[in-house]
């Protein structure tokens, strides 16, 4: 029997559709001058980590994305967490309200607080902060399509709290692109979506100065099958566009991008991982210095929050996701993250219930307190095989970049449906691996057990659709609607100029048009899109 | 066993907008030899039973993450039979509780698949159900 047949398989691979693994590593599989290629944390190209002192100056932020059902129940949760000293914030809006449709339309029958909160108008804004400062919190917000106007409402909230606007600390989504690639949001075309994107960009560049005005996401097309290097180099991709688009207006690199924020999902291949969020955060400076010549170090560093990714959770012997998430967080954490959400063991069955969500948020607390791994700022540099990862993620992520930088660019690159395509492909691939076991899943397609656990789960009831519907029929009757009339006829004709929509935006929230009325208005001048069968 | 091959409609009702699961599915299927009309999402249950029966379809797979299956799972089944599919076979899939099972089966679902489902299982599923 040679040597090689007593391997376990004929070939190791870190992830389905992913990096072939060697038997061993040892020096001469990383590049003599990989000194400089990693710098020192805190130093350009920031492949180490983007702050000198890692998690030993500060510990990322354990930010839990929550929200649900009405305003009142939500703002009740923020308030209790407000008190135990929780001031970062992360607001799941009900699908409705991310589409813009109010909670009345026909299409948000059942979907009313279900994944997220009800938001229709500034009244539901309003109520949702009640007691909560604006101007002493940050708060990140998962918006895309109707982000201009969800960020109107929330700094008309503000501004009612007598809070100063450039002191509003936060962030909105607004990444389009990802929308219509995997998570499908969007509302407009992509020439009307990226004008709305920009606007944001440029309104916080000058009014909201500590705002995230976007938050470039890899996540969603993560969860839609990509693989690590897929994810890595569209999310890229995307943020080269926004950047040339932010260029194109005429904006200085360095005045906006400081600004810009990603979002990544951690997989359970902890070693890759960590290499992707090495090789990201050495592209994105590279790109940053080298493309678009930015001067300012801020641009160049790449800030990022995580979540583990929800898809490889399993509805069969549910508490193995406790196991599964502890992994992922602990690759986001060795990866240098800047905040992370941490999911919960009972989401492939329902609505996460309260105990689930404490779970996942101590898991994280165990691994920034007891397991020693924050201590040391990127423990795994140095690697042989983590730095050969790094290298290959890198190698093969900017080989994407080239290829959608020749179709055009990444705008290009979606409304041809090359990039929903090759995740699609990568998304059936992997259903094939776990159908022949060549992927195996615990508990799914091996090591499989009669299932007895069932956890309490979260039921949202049906009164809070009524509620949401009352509460739209009292706002219409008791509006000044001959202003609110006035004010949808300026969104229209500014919609049809160049002019930033974010001021008529604010108009409209503090009327208290309602967030359908301001996206009809929208619709009625850039149309709607209409996504593309990609199979 | 006729040589007809069984046309499956895929589609999701709602608002949500995980559609891995829709698509993989849609392609198996396909791949397996049955007949896919993938319809695509943010759709009505009225736009997903006239298609259903403009299309002629022998199945309808409906999916849906968001929470809303009670809502529309349910009333994509009634205007499939009110507008003349008596005989359609309606399956489903998504994030879907235990406890919303037997209600939806008792509202005419035929079978539901949670994460974890072959393909291979929908497929024989399918085939034992629709004939063909």
């Amino acid at each position: 029997m040679t040597e090689k047949s007593s391997e376990r398989k004929k070939i190791f691979k870190t992830t389905v559709g992913g990096i072939e693994v060697n038997r061993v590593y040892a020096a001469a599989d990383v590049p003599a001058s990989k000194e400089e290629r990693l710098g020192l944390p805190g130093e350009y190209p920031f492949t180490r980590h983007i702050m000198p002192t890692g998690y030993r100056g500060r510990l990322w932020t354990m930010r839990q994305y929550a929200g649900f059902g009405t305003v009142e129940e939500t703002n009740e949760r923020f308030k209790y967490l407000f008190k135990q000293g929780q001031t970062g914030f992360s607001v799941a809006f009900h699908l409705p309200t991310q589409e813009g449709y109010d909670s009345d339309h026909p299409l948000a029958a059942g979907e009313v607080g279900k994944c997220g909160v009800a938001i229709d108008s500034l009244q539901d804004m309003e109520r949702l902060w009640e007691g909560i400062p604006l101007a002493d919190v940050s708060t990140s917000m998962t918006i895309n399509a109707t982000a201009p106007i969800i960020l109107a409402m929330y700094i008309a909230a503000a501004e009612k709290q007598g809070a100063d606007k450039a002191k509003l600390n936060g962030t909105v989504q607004n990444d389009i692109l990802k929308e219509y690639i995997a998570r499908n949001t969007y509302i407009f075309g992509p020439a009307a979506s990226m004008r709305l994107v920009t606007d944001i960009c440029a309104y916080c560049a000058g009014e909201l100065p500590q705002w995230n005005s976007i938050s470039i996401s890899g996540y969603h097309m993560r969860e839609a099958g990509a693989t690590a290097v897929q994810e890595a180099a569209f999310t890229l991709a995307n943020g080269i566009a926004y950047v040339q688009a932010m260029l194109d207006r005429g904006m200085e690199v360095d005045s906006f991008a400081p600004r810009f924020s990603f979002f990544f999902a951690a997989n359970n291949n902890v070693l890759e991982e960590v290499a992707k969020f090495r090789a990201l955060r050495r592209m994105w400076a590279g790109i940053m210095k080298e493309r678009f010549a930015s001067k300012n170090a801020r641009s160049m560093m790449l800030r990022y929050h995580v979540q583990t990714d929800g898809f490889t959770l399993t509805a069969q012997q549910p508490l193995n996701n406790i196991v599964r998430v502890t992994l992922q967080a602990l690759a986001a954490v060795l990866g240098g993250c800047q905040s992370l959400h941490t999911n919960s063991f009972d989401e492939a069955l329902a609505l996460p219930s309260e105990q689930a969500v404490q779970v996942a948020l101590r898991t994280q607390q165990i691994i920034a307190e007891e397991s020693g791994t924050a201590d040391t700022v990127d423990p795994l540099g140095g690697s042989w095989y983590v730095e050969r990862l790094t290298d290959e993620i890198e190698k093969r992520a900017m080989a994407y970049i080239a290829e959608i930088d020749g179709m055009g660019g990444a705008l290009k690159a979606i409304e041809k449906g090359y990039v929903q395509q090759e995740i699609a492909n990568s998304a059936y691939d992997y259903q094939k691996a776990v159908d022949s076991k060549e992927q195996v899943i615990v508990g799914v397609n091996s090591y499989v057990t009669a299932d007895e656990y069932t956890p309490k789960t979260l039921e949202i009831g049906a009164e809070v659709e009524r509620k949401q519907r009352e509460r739209l029929k009292k706002l219409r009757a008791e509006r000044d609607n001959a202003k609110v009339a006035r004010v949808l006829e300026q969104v229209r004709s500014v919609a049809r100029t160049d002019d930033n929509v974010m001021p008529v935006m604010i108009e409209a929230a503090r009327a208290y048009a309602t967030l359908g009325e301001i996206s009809d208005a929208l619709r009625s001048v850039f149309g709607e899109y209409r996504e593309p069968s990609i199979l | 066993m006729s040589d007809k091959k069984i046309r499956v409609l895929v589609a999701k009702p709602g608002l949500d907008g995980h559609d891995r699961g829709a698509k993989v599915v849609a392609r198996g299927l396909r791949d397996a030899g049955f007949e896919v009309i993938y319809l695509g999402l943010r759709l009505t249950p009225e736009q997903i039973a006239e298609s259903a029966i403009q299309e002629d379809a022998d199945v309808v797979g409906l999916s849906c993450l968001s929470g809303a299956h009670m809502a529309v799972f349910p009333a994509t089944v009634k205007l499939i039979r009110e507008k003349g599919g008596k005989d359609v076979l309606v399956v489903g899939g998504g994030i879907i509780p235990k406890e919303d099972v037997p209600k939806l089966t008792g509202a005419g679902m035929a079978g539901l698949f949670g994460p974890g489902t072959s393909l291979d299982e929908i497929a024989k599923f399918i085939r034992a159900k629709a004939g063909g």
